[in-house]
């Protein structure tokens, strides 16, 4: 288990390294010209390609030294900090330095740390409330497979899931909070600050990426759970006099879920591109809506840094989902 | 009641509703086993042997398949009985055991959980410390070396006579009066086969219990079985002592299956002669006799008898306790003179 672990961990520091290289490139070689951005954006758009300011703008910016040196600079910030200097004024920005914004010059850091904690109380409570919701519905289809109820059920799933979610989010957003009140304040408040106020601000989210997501973890628990009811193990359990319960639930599900999680594992990253939209629909200031605003805005090292987070996030979700499957299938552990 | 054998069953029907149309999986069923005694049912894959002992054990889903008749475990009715009642029976009076034991023991638990959850459930009151010394009892009375060791390991740490051994250890873990054994040699190589039908011969000598032996090997119930029943589209065809059955065969089926055994210490002109065609369908059977559409011998049978009438069982020439499901008037003769000289030609020499 432990060397299973750190395995997964350096190869997954491995992913995150190689990760940061290509969100660094895009400062040197993607479609947009960030230098002139910037360059704008300090001139009051009085900035064209022959300037003097773009000059100074991008040897500010390392444009003009090679960008394994820049990234090399801008890794060591990551890692140890560093002095960022723009005209006179000298930045200090400590580890782990993600740069300043273009928008305002403040330190991404800083703006990661409050944002950070919004998507992954969104994300993690969604997550938890689709997969309850999804294993739990899907495993009373499973027993009552072929009846009317399951086949409601079923069909019910389909068509919420053929609706983007997009649109389901803004729905929920009109009628529950703008004309029906039942949600008032979808707000963010810090779980540390206030832990009723920080349920009771997220509730709605949760619940429509709860129902959303749980929509298609319905329809695989119910698979692998009708898969599993038919194996020749949960019969040898039947014969054993065991009750209905117990066969169900540690016979039958302990094998459906490893499919399940293993799904889970994937669709992380559908998860927090849900987010993007989660808190750009409910205005919730977290990851995905600051790094959608960025990349409108070309603030480059606010979409560096969400990029990053993100990786970072889908990462540790998979090495979380790793733990999680070996934990259920001994065979995994032991191979 | 007392005299009555420790497992019954009577004109046991087992149907299963489809989308397709009614499968007949058992029609008119019955036989009976008694304590210390051995029942070898045969019969090709889809002739309803698996399906009507399930139904001994209450296994079918209820909403799935309907059953009618009656069976009856130590003289109780278990057909209709509730499902609390029969949890009680399952694993307890009765046990059984699978073939295939890697698909049939749970890949996630412990050989040794696996155990104990058995003994545990009939026996609630007793401590899980208990339980694992019984588990570890078993193990070793099955015959798996360092029990104490082996039973913290997965069954996929197993290898595959060790899992049928476990497998038996779990189902003999309630001292059960009767045991059904689905083919519990079918997955395993020849050598640990007659190992494992050896440990189960000592075992229900030791706990004189009632086995029903599933299986579609005659070489099996030769060795094992006390009486045969032998399965053909969901009915008895053949059913009677061992001996009878394996020496006076009066069915052509029976026969189809005797020339279909390989043996390697027969003489090598004796031919092994698969029956033609497939099992028949259980959704809409063959009129008459279910066997006639693959019958060798129907052109014996004046008329066209077979094709129209299902012949009743009716006592076997020789009388006693074997009955069969035939038309053919004088079977015994075919079978010595036709069917012998093909599949056993070193028998016919030694007959006057």
């Amino acid at each position: 288990m432990f060397s299973f672990l750190v395995k997964r961990i350096l190869s997954g520091s491995l992913i995150i390294v190689l990760v940061s290289m290509l969100v660094y490139l895009l400062f040197f070689y993607g479609p947009q010209h960030p230098g002139l951005e910037l360059c704008r954006r300090e001139t009051n758009n009085r900035c064209g390609p022959t300037s003097a300011k773009l000059v100074e703008v991008e040897n500010r910016l390392g444009y003009n030294n090679p960008v394994y040196e820049e990234y090399g600079k801008w890794a060591k910030g990551l890692v140890a900090g560093r002095t960022i200097t723009v005209g006179e004024t000298a930045y200090d920005c400590p580890a782990p330095c993600l740069g300043l914004s273009f928008r305002d010059r403040t330190l991404v850091t800083d703006q990661l740390k409050t944002r950070f904690p919004v998507t992954l109380s969104i994300a993690v409570g969604g997550a938890f409330l689709y997969l309850l919701v999804g294993v739990t519905v899907g495993v009373l289809a499973a027993r009552r497979r072929g009846t009317l109820a399951d086949r409601m059920l079923v069909s019910s799933t389909l068509v919420l899931s053929s609706v983007p979610y997009y649109l389901v989010a803004l729905l929920a957003f009109l009628l529950l909070t703008i004309s029906t009140h039942v949600f008032p304040d979808v707000v963010y408040h810090p779980i540390t600050d206030n832990p009723v106020k920080w349920f009771s601000g997220l509730l709605l989210v949760w619940l429509v990426l709860g129902v959303y997501g749980a929509t298609s973890y319905t329809r695989f628990s119910r698979g692998s759970m009708v898969e599993a009811l038919s194996e020749d193990y949960v019969r040898t359990a039947k014969a054993k006099g065991l009750t209905a319960r117990v066969i169900v639930i540690r016979h039958a599900l302990r094998a459906a879920l490893v499919p399940v999680v293993t799904i889970f594992g994937i669709d992380f990253a559908f998860l927090l591109a849900g987010t993007v939209f989660t808190e750009k629909i409910f205005q919730l200031d977290g990851i995905g809506k600051w790094g959608l605003e960025a990349t409108y805005i070309k603030d480059l090292p606010v979409v560096q840094a969400t990029s990053l987070v993100l990786a970072v996030f889908v990462v540790v979700g998979n090495i979380l989902v790793d733990i999680v499957y070996s934990w259920l299938d001994p065979r995994v552990r032991l191979g | 009641m007392s005299d009555e054998p420790f497992l019954v069953v009577e004109d046991l029907t087992v149907r299963f509703p489809t989308a397709d149309g009614l499968v007949q999986a058992v029609t008119d069923l019955s036989y009976s086993v008694e304590m210390g005694k051995t029942l070898g049912i045969v019969g090709e894959s889809g002739s309803g042997k698996s399906v009507s002992s399930m139904a001994v054990l209450g296994l079918h889903d209820a909403r799935t398949a309907r059953i009618d008749g009656s069976i009856r475990v130590g003289g109780k009715e278990v057909v209709g009985l509730s499902e609390s009642k029969m949890r009680e029976l399952r694993g307890n009076a009765v046990a059984m055991i699978f073939q295939d034991a890697l698909a049939a023991l749970h890949p996630f638990y412990k050989v040794g959980k696996q155990l104990t959850e058995a003994y545990l459930v009939h026996h609630p009151s007793a401590t899980k410390r208990e339980a694992r010394a019984r588990a570890i009892e078993m193990l070793e009375r099955v015959g798996i070396p360092q029990p104490d060791q082996r039973i913290d390991q997965f069954p996929h740490q197993y290898s595959g006579g060790m899992r049928q051994r476990a497998m038996i250890a779990m189902g003999l873990i309630n001292d059960p009066s009767l045991l059904i054994a689905d083919e519990p040699t079918t997955a395993l190589d020849v050598t640990v086969q007659a190992q494992i039908l050896d440990l189960l011969q000592d075992l229900q000598r030791e706990f004189n219990s009632a086995v029903i032996l599933i299986t579609h090997d005659l070489g099996v119930v030769a060795e094992m079985a006390d009486d045969v029943l032998v399965m053909y589209g969901g009915r008895a065809v053949e059913y009677g002592p061992c001996t009878d059955i394996l020496t006076h065969p009066e069915m052509p089926y029976t026969w189809g299956l005797l020339s279909s055994v390989p043996d390697v210490t027969a003489d090598t002109s004796a031919r092994m002669i698969p029956i033609p065609g497939n099992p028949p369908s259980l959704l809409s059977p063959p009129s008459g006799c279910s066997f006639h559409p693959r019958c060798l011998y129907r052109d014996k049978v004046p008329g066209d008898l077979c094709s129209t009438t299902l012949p009743a069982l009716t006592p076997a020439g020789r009388g006693g306790d074997h009955v069969k499901r035939c038309h053919l008037p004088n079977p015994d003769a075919i079978y010595a003179t036709e069917v012998l000289p093909e599949i056993a030609p070193e028998l016919v020499k030694e007959m006057p």
